[in-house]
């Protein structure tokens, strides 16, 4: 069975606090199952209840240290089909799973470097084939890490799960281009940074290019770029910052139907996890096909500069 | 052009073993990567950013005579970046200017990372190498 919600004050503002789990709850969790040994996998899993995945932009990192007991999960290499632009389907999402030693009815905490980025990535992943019970680490690597909590580089051995092949439902909080030309006229949210939306820049400050020919963004397009949701340790900012933002900058409401988009998805599932589970959104899909499919598609209406511009 | 022999070594090493040697490698050579020389630390100045390398990477290329000395500044949150600067150190540090403009510029394609690592990721390498050739030639030409 799932474990109890965290009784936190910070995260009981949020509309699902039961999305988010405090380092301090972890690390009580780690040491309740054995004092002397939190290293040895198995006992990250005492009831067969808890999994801690780690998912990090840098597929290395994981392995120079990593929060006792937690597995890995690569975004790029395990949740994106290798061959097709998209993620992996039902049967390969099942065996990653039960490799990983994860259930059906496992309470997964997922955490990750660069502010839970790609750790929101992978939840949104999950939550593409309705994982019951997926949470962040709010703070992420970066907070455990700034509080000296145990690592280790000990690898794993949970058991093998039997994870059901469960299909993948991308009607709810996925996104396609047909449906975002179909969405023009209704709220958008583009996280890039200002330099991408103005279309300034085809890609992020530092970063390679990703082979976009057009810039500038989606008309219409509030621009909140993702990282504004994040607080100085990391952690998310209190619920009333985010409705500042959110609601009293860029005008959202919640009884909107969003869709929020970046350059490939990764950025915008952050975004996606700070309106649904932190502002309680029921309407809010990730575009994952982003600025990289935009940008490139013949025919379809591009605004440049810093205005949100008109939807056609 | 074949590669000078510790690259070619090192080339052989990753292609020889499966995707999750191959991350062992690149981890250990990671952690391999030496530290900055007191004259680059704290001089990002004096250094060259490769933009295209998903964390910032900082590097410094010294010619003395005809030989090439490199000098690579990551951070350790950056392990797969800093494993791509110690694959150059290993494989380069001390070989003729000649030698470093003849590497092949698709070499790394050799170690068989685009699966475990994904091809993205990779062209913070490829980059490496271009701005590691480009400083060589201005300082050579």
């Amino acid at each position: 069975m799932a474990l109890a919600q965290e009784d936190d004050p910070k995260l009981a503002e949020y509309a699902h606090p039961e999305r988010l789990v405090t380092t301090a709850w972890l690390a009580e969790q780690l040491g309740t199952v054995s004092d002397a040994s939190v290293s040895d996998a198995s006992v990250s899993d005492p009831r067969g209840g808890l999994a801690i995945v780690e998912s990090d932009e840098d597929v290395l990192l994981y392995d120079t240290g990593h929060i006792p007991g937690a597995v890995k999960v690569d975004w790029h290499t395990e949740l994106n089909d290798p061959l097709t632009r998209d993620y992996v389907d039902g049967e390969r999402f099942a065996e990653l799973m039960s490799e990983r030693g994860i259930s059906r009815d496992t309470t997964v905490v997922i955490y990750g470097d660069k502010n839970n980025w790609w750790a929101a990535y992978a939840l949104w992943v999950f939550s593409l084939f309705g994982h019951p019970d997926v949470r962040l680490l709010d703070g992420g690597r970066t907070k455990w890490v700034a509080e000296s909590r145990e690592m280790t580089t000990d690898t794993p051995s949970r058991a093998h799960a039997d994870y059901p092949v469960v299909d993948r439902d991308d009607t709810v909080i996925r996104a396609f281009k047909d449906q975002v030309l179909a969405h023009l006229g209704k709220p958008l949210v583009d996280v890039r940074s200002p330099g991408e939306y103005s279309g300034e820049l085809l890609h992020m400050p530092d970063y390679p290019q990703e082979g976009a020919v057009r810039g500038g963004h989606i008309p219409g397009a509030a621009s909140v770029p993702w990282a504004r949701a994040a607080a100085e340790d990391a952690t998310f900012k209190p619920r009333a910052e985010l409705e500042a933002i959110y609601e009293g900058e860029a005008g959202l409401s919640r009884d909107d139907d969003v869709v929020a988009y970046c350059r490939i998805g990764e950025r915008s599932s952050h975004t996606w996890f700070v309106l649904t589970h932190l502002l309680g959104y029921e309407r809010v899909r990730n575009y994952d096909g982003s600025w990289t499919e935009w940008g490139n598609t013949v025919r379809v209406p591009i605004a440049v500069g810093s205005e949100p511009g008109e939807a056609p | 052009m074949t590669l000078p022999p510790r690259l070619e070594e090192l080339v052989e090493d990753f292609a020889s073993v499966g995707p999750k040697d191959r991350l062992q490698l690149l981890l250990e050579l990671s952690q391999e990567l030496p530290e900055l020389p007191a004259q680059y630390v704290g001089a990002r100045d004096s250094m060259e950013q490769v933009h295209e390398c998903q964390s910032p990477l900082f590097l410094a290329v010294e010619v003395d005579g005809s030989t090439v000395h490199l000098y690579f500044d990551a951070p350790r949150e950056a392990p797969t970046t800093r494993g791509f600067a110690g694959i150059l150190h290993t494989g380069l540090d001390g070989e003729d200017a000649s030698t470093v403009l003849g590497i092949p510029d698709d070499f790394y394609v050799r170690l068989g990372l685009g699966e475990a690592v994904s091809p993205l990721r990779l062209r913070g390498m490829a980059a490496m190498l271009a701005r590691i050739k480009r400083n060589v030639r201005e300082q050579t030409a």
